[in-house]
């Protein structure tokens, strides 16, 4: 069984078509990549995984659990699916361990002590322990985005989905954060990335989802997808985005 | 002609601190009673159900439409009312206090809704994403993460509506509740020394708003650098 399945998903705003038929899956332990042009649908695709934007047709299975499904605990499927949006979305009124512990605590029922300690160690393992007093603001761009992924991490997630989560940060900062994230899949993450990095890609990903006006055009082997992309509107896109 | 005796002030403290003391009472009740439901008001405004949002817009719309003053007479004049044809029994069921406390929270509610609502519409909506995404349930979001952040950055616009709300108590002396301004306006026409204390009453309004005024106005700027 797939960790994540998408059968014929489509969403509609309005008359307006975002997701068109939309049919993929990421395996246990996959890393699949999603990419292709801006408005494309990627970060609508990617929120429905997790039920953060509800569509009308077709259904989405997460671990077994239909997300569609009205009569699905929403809130605890999102606590075991992790999410790191383009960005960051810490909370700015909350210190960087309270950040990390509060999820824990509401949402698992977590002690404050044991929370704060699984925090902590994610905290240390994306190089920030330095910083858990601080409040997100008195972070940069790419230490917010490591807390994030640290915050997202601390619910034991069973999945990550990543929305963009370089593209609001400065070049020098987006390989501090890419590298967390390619020691994740290494270590055998399952994760659905939404990214313009094709370093990344060519690095981690097992498949390579390319998009565009709703419409997954293409789903392959990332060494298909490099070597022998068969769309030309994929060929257009990887020329665009490879030569800036 | 104009010779001033302030002594005045000085043989009715008692009655004018008690009438200070109301109206601190009604403006600490109105005040929390507005927030409170105004904050009910302004969630219920934004929930994604017609059934729920149009009346409540309903409601807020209704009540910024007419003038307070009109709000309070209608609640001492037709609450008694509204209770006899219900209980059967004649006279005055509630107070000019009790009727002046609810004409008060009803109308903040609807004026502190629309602050509470431009709050938190001005909380960039991946604040709640975030927060469902880590499992919390709308109650969880809204009370951990949009309110907190919202209510910091209204915290300016609130204090200024709650200088306005403690200057409008004063409107309570068309129910003949002893307010601060009644308790000094009945000491003027006991006394016939009414211009004293209406100085009187102005000044300690004037000194209390401008205090709050500027406290406000420090607030805005320690905010300002926070950020
Ligand atoms: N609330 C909305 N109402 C109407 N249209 C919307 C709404 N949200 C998104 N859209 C439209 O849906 C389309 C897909 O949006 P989406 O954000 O999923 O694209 P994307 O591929 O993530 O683009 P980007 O690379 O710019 O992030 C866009 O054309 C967008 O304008
Ligand atoms: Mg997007």
């Amino acid at each position: 069984m797939p960790m994540i399945e998408l059968r014929n998903v489509s969403k509609w705003y309005g008359s307006f078509q975002v997701l068109d038929d939309c049919t993929t899956r990421v395996g246990k332990g996959e890393v699949v990549v999603v990419c292709g042009p801006s408005g494309s649908g990627k970060s609508t695709l990617i929120k429905a995984v997790n039920g953060l934007e509800p569509f009308q047709k077709g259904e989405i299975l997460v671990n077994g659990v239909s997300v569609g499904d009205p009569k699905t605990n929403l809130p605890k499927l999102r606590a075991h699916i992790g999410m790191v949006f383009q960005n960051f979305e810490l909370f700015p009124h909350m210190s960087i361990t309270r950040n990390l512990t509060l999820g824990q605590v509401k949402v698992l029922g977590r002690s404050q002590e044991e929370a704060e300690a699984k925090g902590l160690k994610l905290l240390d393992r994306v190089g920030l322990l330095s910083q858990k007093d601080k409040f997100p603001g008195q972070l940069s761009g790419g230490q917010q985005q490591r807390v994030a992924i640290a915050r997202a991490l601390s619910m034991d997630p069973i999945a990550m989905l990543f929305d963009e989560p370089t593209s609001a940060l400065d070049p020098e900062m987006i390989n501090e954060v890419l590298d967390v994230m390619v020691e994740l899949a290494r270590e055998g993450m399952t994760m659905m990335v939404v990214t313009h990095e094709m370093g990344f890609a060519r690095k981690v990903a097992h498949r390579v989802v390319f998009m565009d006006n709703g419409q997954i055009v293409e789903d392959c082997t990332k060494d298909e997808f490099f070597g022998s992309v068969r769309s030309e509107r994929a060929q257009t896109f990887l020329s665009k985005i490879l030569h800036h | 002609m104009l010779e001033f005796d302030w002594g005045v002030i000085w043989k009715y403290r008692e009655a004018l601190w008690d009438g200070m003391l109301t109206s601190l009472q009604l403006f600490a009740i109105a005040l929390a009673g507005g927030i409170f439901f105004g904050t009910l008001l302004a969630l219920a405004r934004l929930a994604p159900w017609k059934l729920v949002s149009v009346p409540a817009a309903g409601f807020v719309n209704l009540i910024r439409s007419i003038p307070f003053i009109m709000a309070i007479f209608w609640f001492y004049f037709l609450t008694p009312m509204i209770v006899s044809k219900f209980t059967g029994q004649q006279g005055e069921a509630v107070g000019p206090f009790t009727s002046a406390v609810v004409a008060f929270i009803m109308v903040e509610s609807a004026y502190y809704s629309e602050i509470v609502r431009a709050g938190i519409q001005s909380i960039p909506r991946g604040q709640p994403a975030a927060a469902y995404a880590l499992g919390l349930n709308y109650w969880q979001s809204m009370g951990q993460v949009v309110l907190p952040q919202a209510f910091r950055n209204m915290l300016p616009v609130m204090l200024t509506q709650a200088v306005i709300l403690f200057q409008d108590t004063s409107l309570v002396y068309v129910v003949a509740l002893k307010d601060f301004l009644g308790a000094a306006s009945k000491a003027g026409q006991l006394t016939g020394r009414i211009v004293e204390l209406y100085i009187f009453v102005a000044v300690v309004f004037f000194i209390l708003c401008f205090l709050a005024s500027h406290a406000v106005k420090r607030l805005q700027a320690r905010l300002a650098v926070g950020r």
